[in-house]
């Protein structure tokens, strides 16, 4: 398969970025300044980043579309209210995860935004539950911009008024250069912030006047080091069709009249997990010292026996220390618990900690 | 101390007497990019010439620091283990990674000069 682009590939080439290959796409994995200033200037004033490569889908359709839907996502689509957004996922017959989403309810049906490396199996898994008198559409003529930290509200406020009365997790249509946009105030970062969809067309014009808000660009690196401390998971690493939602220690996200009725894929086996607990779950977790446990490390109690593994592993700028999250049997998942982390053959003590790593209020 | 010599992979190395000093190269920062975490050899430890000696990690990832030179560790530089940003800053100077008492001065002399290695990382830019 050919590598793809997104509209702002020169763009962000003019800005200095480092590429790597991310799910088919040639990304900025980091700009000129690296990763540590890009995390910080996201964290202390605020930073976009071109997350064009994720799948923008739409569907329309009547009532049935929420049925159609609800059997793969466990949200309460029936009662979510337009222009209000969900964290939820796909899931298989296990109840695996299949990928994770925000879906957000429109005028006409729903808009899911899903990960670049999942989104052309996500829309066939989608599709299986889809009726004749369903439309949907994945746009491809749509970029779509984050922009995180705690400038964000101001300078996008100045541009396109109205966004500052957004609440998190809930979004609108409004109107920048003749054109619809839609926005919704939320994010990847733990920061307050907006993702903006708006038109190939367009986006290199919005680029220009963040920039000139001394709003820096911000890549991969950072993206990946801004959600670990905000304790986000990163699917294909934390998240995968083997992991279920309680084991992912996200059955928050199922909503709770699904936990009640079911009626989505895997619903007995998650029903059964609910009521007993799974045997491994996800975790926080704080080496003693300066080491990094990247994903892939073992982890074990301290008194040796191999309990776990390492998914997502770096260093935290903002925490000033390394972070990590993985899986461990359920036993040793409490906050506090000593464990060690085998880097390079050698064993290295460590806690589970609380998630986020970062806190940080959001505007509700 | 004499001048410095490089190698392919990166480090540096200057002699005193019979003792090396061998760090990573303001190169091979730039291709790391934010030094999170350094790993250095206790003394004593016996390292060979390409063998792994050290760690350095980014923000990216990890990497080996591999001795240019066979010899015996006289010291780690701890300075670095505390403060890895520090070898972003320095890493040609203050930021050196370990010394070592060599054993072969040839391994030594057939190191890059400065000249050769800088002509080496332009043919070979990653």
């Amino acid at each position: 398969m050919e590598v793809q682009k997104t509209a702002l590939y020169d763009y962000h080439k003019n800005l200095g970025a480092k590429f790597v290959p991310f799910a088919g796409y040639e990304m900025p994995i980091q700009y000129k300044e690296g990763i540590v200033k890009e995390h910080i200037s996201t964290r202390t004033h605020a930073g976009f980043f071109d997350v064009s490569h994720m799948g923008q889908f739409f569907l329309e359709g009547d009532e049935t579309l929420i049925e159609s839907l609800e059997k793969i996502i466990p949200a309460d689509l029936e009662n979510l209210k337009i222009n209000h957004s969900k964290y939820s996922f796909l899931l298989n017959n296990e109840g695996g995860i299949i990928d994770d989403l925000i879906i957000t309810r429109t005028e006409k049906g729903f808009c899911i935004i899903l990960n670049a490396a999942c989104k052309e199996n996500d829309i066939k898994q989608i599709s299986q539950f889809l009726k004749k008198n369903h439309k949907h559409v994945l746009n491809k003529d749509l970029s779509l911009i984050a922009l995180q930290g705690p400038k964000s509200v101001e300078i996008l406020e100045k541009l396109i008024p109205g966004v500052a009365n957004l609440k998190f997790m809930t979004g609108n249509n409004f109107k920048y250069e003749g054109q619809n946009l839609y926005i919704t105030r939320s994010g990847y970062t733990g920061e307050d912030g907006f993702e903006i969809s708006i038109s190939n067309a367009k986006v290199e014009k919005l680029i220009d006047y963040l920039i000139s808000n001394e709003v820096k660009p911000v890549g991969l690196g950072a993206r990946d080091t801004l959600r670990l401390e905000a304790g986000l998971c990163l699917y294909g690493h934390d998240l995968n069709e083997k992991i279920n939602p309680v084991e992912a220690n996200l059955k928050w996200a199922i909503a709770k009249k699904r936990k009640e009725v079911g009626g989505f894929n895997g619903w007995e086996k998650i029903k059964s997990l609910l009521a007993n607990g799974s045997e491994k779950i996800r975790v926080g977790i704080k080496p003693d010292g300066k080491v990094i446990a990247r994903e892939n490390t073992k982890i074990f109690s301290s008194d040796n026996n191999e309990i776990g593994f390492v998914t997502s592993g770096t260093f935290g700028p903002s925490v000033n220390a390394p972070v990590a999250m993985g899986y461990v049997k359920s036993e040793f998942s409490e906050i506090g618990t000593s464990i060690q982390l085998e880097v390079r053959g050698k064993k290295y003590g460590g806690k589970i900690s609380e998630l986020p790593f970062y806190k940080k209020s959001y505007v509700k | 101390m004499s001048e410095k010599k490089f190698s392919k992979k990166h480090e540096w190395v200057s002699l005193d007497g019979d003792v090396a000093t061998v760090g990573i190269t303001k190169h091979a920062t730039e291709m790391l990019g934010d030094i999170v975490f350094v790993e250095v050899p206790d003394a004593g430890k016996a390292v060979e010439k390409e063998g792994q000696a050290a760690v350095v990690e980014s923000t990216k990832a990890a990497s080996d620091v591999y001795s240019p030179i066979s010899g015996e560790i006289t010291e780690g530089n701890k300075a670095i283990a505390d403060d890895p940003g520090s070898v972003n800053s320095d890493p040609e100077g203050v930021s050196w990674f370990f010394k070592l008492k060599i054993k072969d001065k040839g391994e030594y002399d057939s190191l890059m000069s400065k000249d050769e290695y800088d002509k080496f990382c332009k043919e070979n830019p990653s």
